[in-house]
C-alpha cells in the first residue's frame, strides 16, 4: 500500500566510496539526499567528474552504497531490479546482434516468448523511426541511430524508472536537439520517472521538471530548482523564451561556483 | 583568323573532358590489373628460380643430391605415392589418418580451452586458485610429452590426439580467458539492466564478445594440432604422414621427407582456408576491415 504513494526514488544519506587501484579511497558521493516523485523528470547537473554517474549506478542496483539507503518505489534496492531502464553514455548496443535483436534483448532476458518480444520490439523501433533498419548491425548505423536503438531497447521494457547518463553527449548539436525532443515524446506516453545526468545546463532545463545542482566531488545535492516551463516543450524553441534565460541565469549562479572549484582543483593538480 | 579558331578549340576541350574522365578511370583500373599481374609473375619467377637453383646445384653435385635431393625427385616421389601408394598403404589413407588425429585433437583442445578459459575469466575464485598451476603446465615444453603419451596410449591414434590436445589447449585457453576478461563492462552492465541473469550474461555477452579473441587463436592452433599429430606419428605409429617422414628418413630417402612436407603444407593451407570462410560467416556483424 505504501508502495503506491511512496516516491519513485529516494536516496537517504547515500555515500559511495571506491578503492582506487593505488590502494587509496575515493569518495564519489557523500551524504546524498534526493527524492524523485513518480512521473517526474529530474535532471542532475554538476561539474564533470563530480560523481553524478555514481548516483545512477546506486539507483540502478549495479553498485551498492557504502553508507545510507537507496529506495526505489519505497523498497530498498537489492541488486538490479526489473523496474529500471538505463541509457548509458557510451554505446551499449550489442554489436553482434541486429537492430531488431538488440531491442528484443530486454524482453527476451525477462522471459517473454520470442514472437511477443519481436512484436514489442518492432513497435518501439517504429516509434523511434528505425523500422526499416531492423536487419542492420549497429556498426552500419550512425551515432544518432545507435542511440535510438538504445532508447527503443530501454523503453521496450516499460521501465518505471529511467536512468540516463549523459546519453546524448557523444552526438553532434543538431542530432542532440532532435534526440532530446524524441526523448520527451517517448517519455510523455509512459509516465516513467526520469533521472537525467548531464553537464549541459541548457539541456537539463529544456528537458526537466526539476534541476538538481551537485557540488564539486564528492557529490552531494547543493540546490534544487523547479522548472516551471510549460509542456509540451520543443527543445530548440524553449531555449529562446525569456523565462528560460531567467532560470538559466539563476541556476548558473549556483552551478558556476562548483565548476570554478573543480577547475581550480584541476589547476592545483597540474601545478 | 585566330579569334575564329579559339572558341572552336575551347569547345573541343570541354567536349573531351568527360571522355577523359572515363579514360582516366580505365587507365587506373588497367594499372591496378597490371600491378597484380606483375606481382603474380614475380612470385612465380621467384619460385621457379629457387627450385631451378636447387635442381641445378643438386644435378651439378655442388650440393649433395643424396642429402638435399632435388625438386624433380620430390615430384617423382609424390607422383609415385599418389599413383602406387606408399609402403604403408595409399597416400590418401596416410593423409586422412593424420588429419583425423589433428582434427580430433584440435576439436578437443579448443573445446577444453574455450570452456576453461571462459569459466576462469568469469569466475574469479577459480582463476585465482588454478592460475599458478596453469602457468606451470604451460611452461612445460609440451612436445616432450609426446613420448609419454605413446607409453600411455600406445601406437594408435589416441596418443597423437593427446599431443595435439595439449598443444592446442593453451593458446586457445589464454585467448578465451583474455577475451572473457576484456568484455566491455558497459555491455555487461547493459545486459544486467535489461534483465539478463548471470548465465545469460555469460552465454549472450561474454562468449560472443570473446569469439574474436578465440578465433585468432584457432588459426594458430590448427597448425599446432598438425604439429602434435605429426610429432606423435614420427615417434611411433602405424599410419600417417609423420610415419612417412620417419620411414623415408630411415631408408635414407630425402625426397620422401620433402615430399611429406609438401603434402603437409598443402593440407595445412586447405584447413586455414576453410577456417577463414567459417570466420567470415560468423563475424558478419563486424565492420569490414576491422578484423585485420
Amino acid at each position: 500500500m505504501s508502495a503506491d504513494t511512496s516516491p519513485a526514488i529516494e536516496l537517504r544519506g547515500a555515500t559511495k566510496t571506491f578503492r582506487t587501484p593505488s590502494g587509496g579511497r575515493h569518495t564519489a558521493v557523500r551524504g546524498l539526499d534526493l527524492t524523485v516523485e513518480r512521473g517526474e523528470f529530474v535532471a542532475v547537473v554538476g561539474p564533470t567528474g563530480c560523481g553524478k554517474s555514481t548516483t545512477l549506478t546506486l539507483v540502478s542496483g549495479l553498485e551498492e552504497p557504502t553508507e545510507g539507503e537507496v529506495l526505489v518505489a519505497g523498497e530498498p534496492v537489492d541488486g538490479v531490479g526489473d523496474k529500471v531502464g538505463f541509457v548509458f553514455q557510451q554505446d551499449a548496443t550489442f554489436p553482434w546482434r541486429t537492430v531488431l535483436s538488440n531491442v528484443m534483448a530486454g524482453p527476451r532476458f525477462r522471459g517473454l516468448p520470442k514472437a511477443e518480444a519481436k512484436e514489442k520490439a518492432r513497435e518501439w523501433l517504429a516509434r523511434v523511426g528505425l523500422a526499416a533498419f531492423e536487419d542492420r548491425y549497429p556498426h552500419q548505423l550512425s551515432g544518432g541511430q545507435r542511440k535510438r536503438v538504445a532508447l527503443a531497447a530501454t523503453f521496450v521494457n516499460d521501465p518505471e524508472i529511467l536512468l540516463m547518463d549523459e546519453p546524448f553527449s557523444a552526438l553532434d548539436v543538431q542530432t542532440r536537439a532532435l534526440m532530446s525532443d524524441e526523448l520527451l515524446e517517448l517519455w510523455e506516453g509512459t509516465g516513467a520517472s526520469v533521472v537525467f545526468v548531464t553537464h549541459d545546463l541548457e539541456e537539463s532545463i529544456a528537458l526537466a521538471d526539476k534541476v538538481v545542482v551537485m557540488t564539486a566531488g564528492p557529490a552531494t545535492v547543493k540546490q534544487v530548482f523547479e522548472i516551471d516551463l510549460p509542456r509540451p516543450r520543443k527543445v530548440e524553441s524553449v531555449r529562446l523564451e525569456p523565462r528560460f534565460i531567467e532560470i538559466y541565469r539563476e541556476i548558473w549562479e549556483s552551478l558556476g561556483e562548483e565548476v570554478r572549484i573543480t577547475r581550480e582543483r584541476g589547476a592545483a593538480h597540474v601545478a | 583568323m585566330s579569334p575564329d579558331v579559339m572558341p572552336e578549340a575551347q569547345v573541343a576541350l570541354t567536349m573531351t573532358e568527360p571522355a577523359d574522365k572515363t579514360n582516366r578511370a580505365q587507365t587506373r583500373a588497367q594499372a591496378a590489373r597490371r600491378r597484380k599481374a606483375l606481382v603474380a609473375a614475380i612470385r612465380v619467377l621467384l619460385l621457379v628460380a629457387v627450385l631451378g637453383l636447387w635442381e641445378g646445384l643438386s644435378r651439378a653435385k655442388v650440393i649433395d643430391p643424396f642429402n638435399f635431393s632435388m625438386p624433380s625427385k620430390i615430384w617423382d616421389q609424390i607422383w609415385t605415392w599418389v599413383m602406387h601408394g606408399t609402403a604403408l598403404g595409399s597416400l590418401g589413407e596416410q593423409i586422412w589418418y593424420t588429419l583425423y588425429e589433428a582434427l580430433l585433437g584440435w576439436v578437443l583442445g579448443v573445446a577444453g580451452g574455450v570452456l576453461l578459459g571462459i569459466a576462469l575469466g568469469r569466475i574469479r575464485l577459480l582463476a585465482e586458485v588454478l592460475g599458478p598451476y596453469i602457468k606451470v603446465l604451460n611452461s612445460i615444453p609440451r612436445i616432450v610429452l609426446a613420448p609419454i603419451f605413446l607409453i600411455w596410449f600406445g601406437l594408435g591414434p589416441s596418443s597423437k590426439v593427446a599431443s595435439a590436445v595439449v598443444l592446442v589447449f593453451f593458446p586457445v585457453f589464454f585467448n578465451a580467458f583474455q577475451g572473457a576478461r576484456e568484455v566491455d563492462r558497459n555491455l555487461v552492465a547493459n545486459a544486467r539492466i535489461l534483465g539478463a541473469s548471470d548465465r545469460r550474461v555469460t552465454l549472450q555477452v561474454v562468449i560472443p564478445s570473446a569469439t574474436s579473441w578465440i578465433f585468432t587463436s584457432l588459426h594458430v592452433s590448427f597448425g599446432f594440432a598438425l604439429i602434435g599429430a605429426i610429432v606423435g606419428e614420427y615417434i611411433g605409429a602405424t599410419k600417417g604422414i609423420g610415419l612417412l617422414v620417419s620411414q623415408s628418413q630411415n631408408t635414407f630417402n630425402a625426397a620422401g621427407v620433402y615430399a611429406a612436407m609438401v603434402i603437409l603444407a598443402v593440407v595445412a593451407l586447405a584447413a586455414e582456408g576453410l577456417l577463414t570462410v567459417a570466420e567470415r560467416r560468423i563475424f558478419r556483424w563486424k565492420p569490414a576491415g576491422s578484423d585485420s
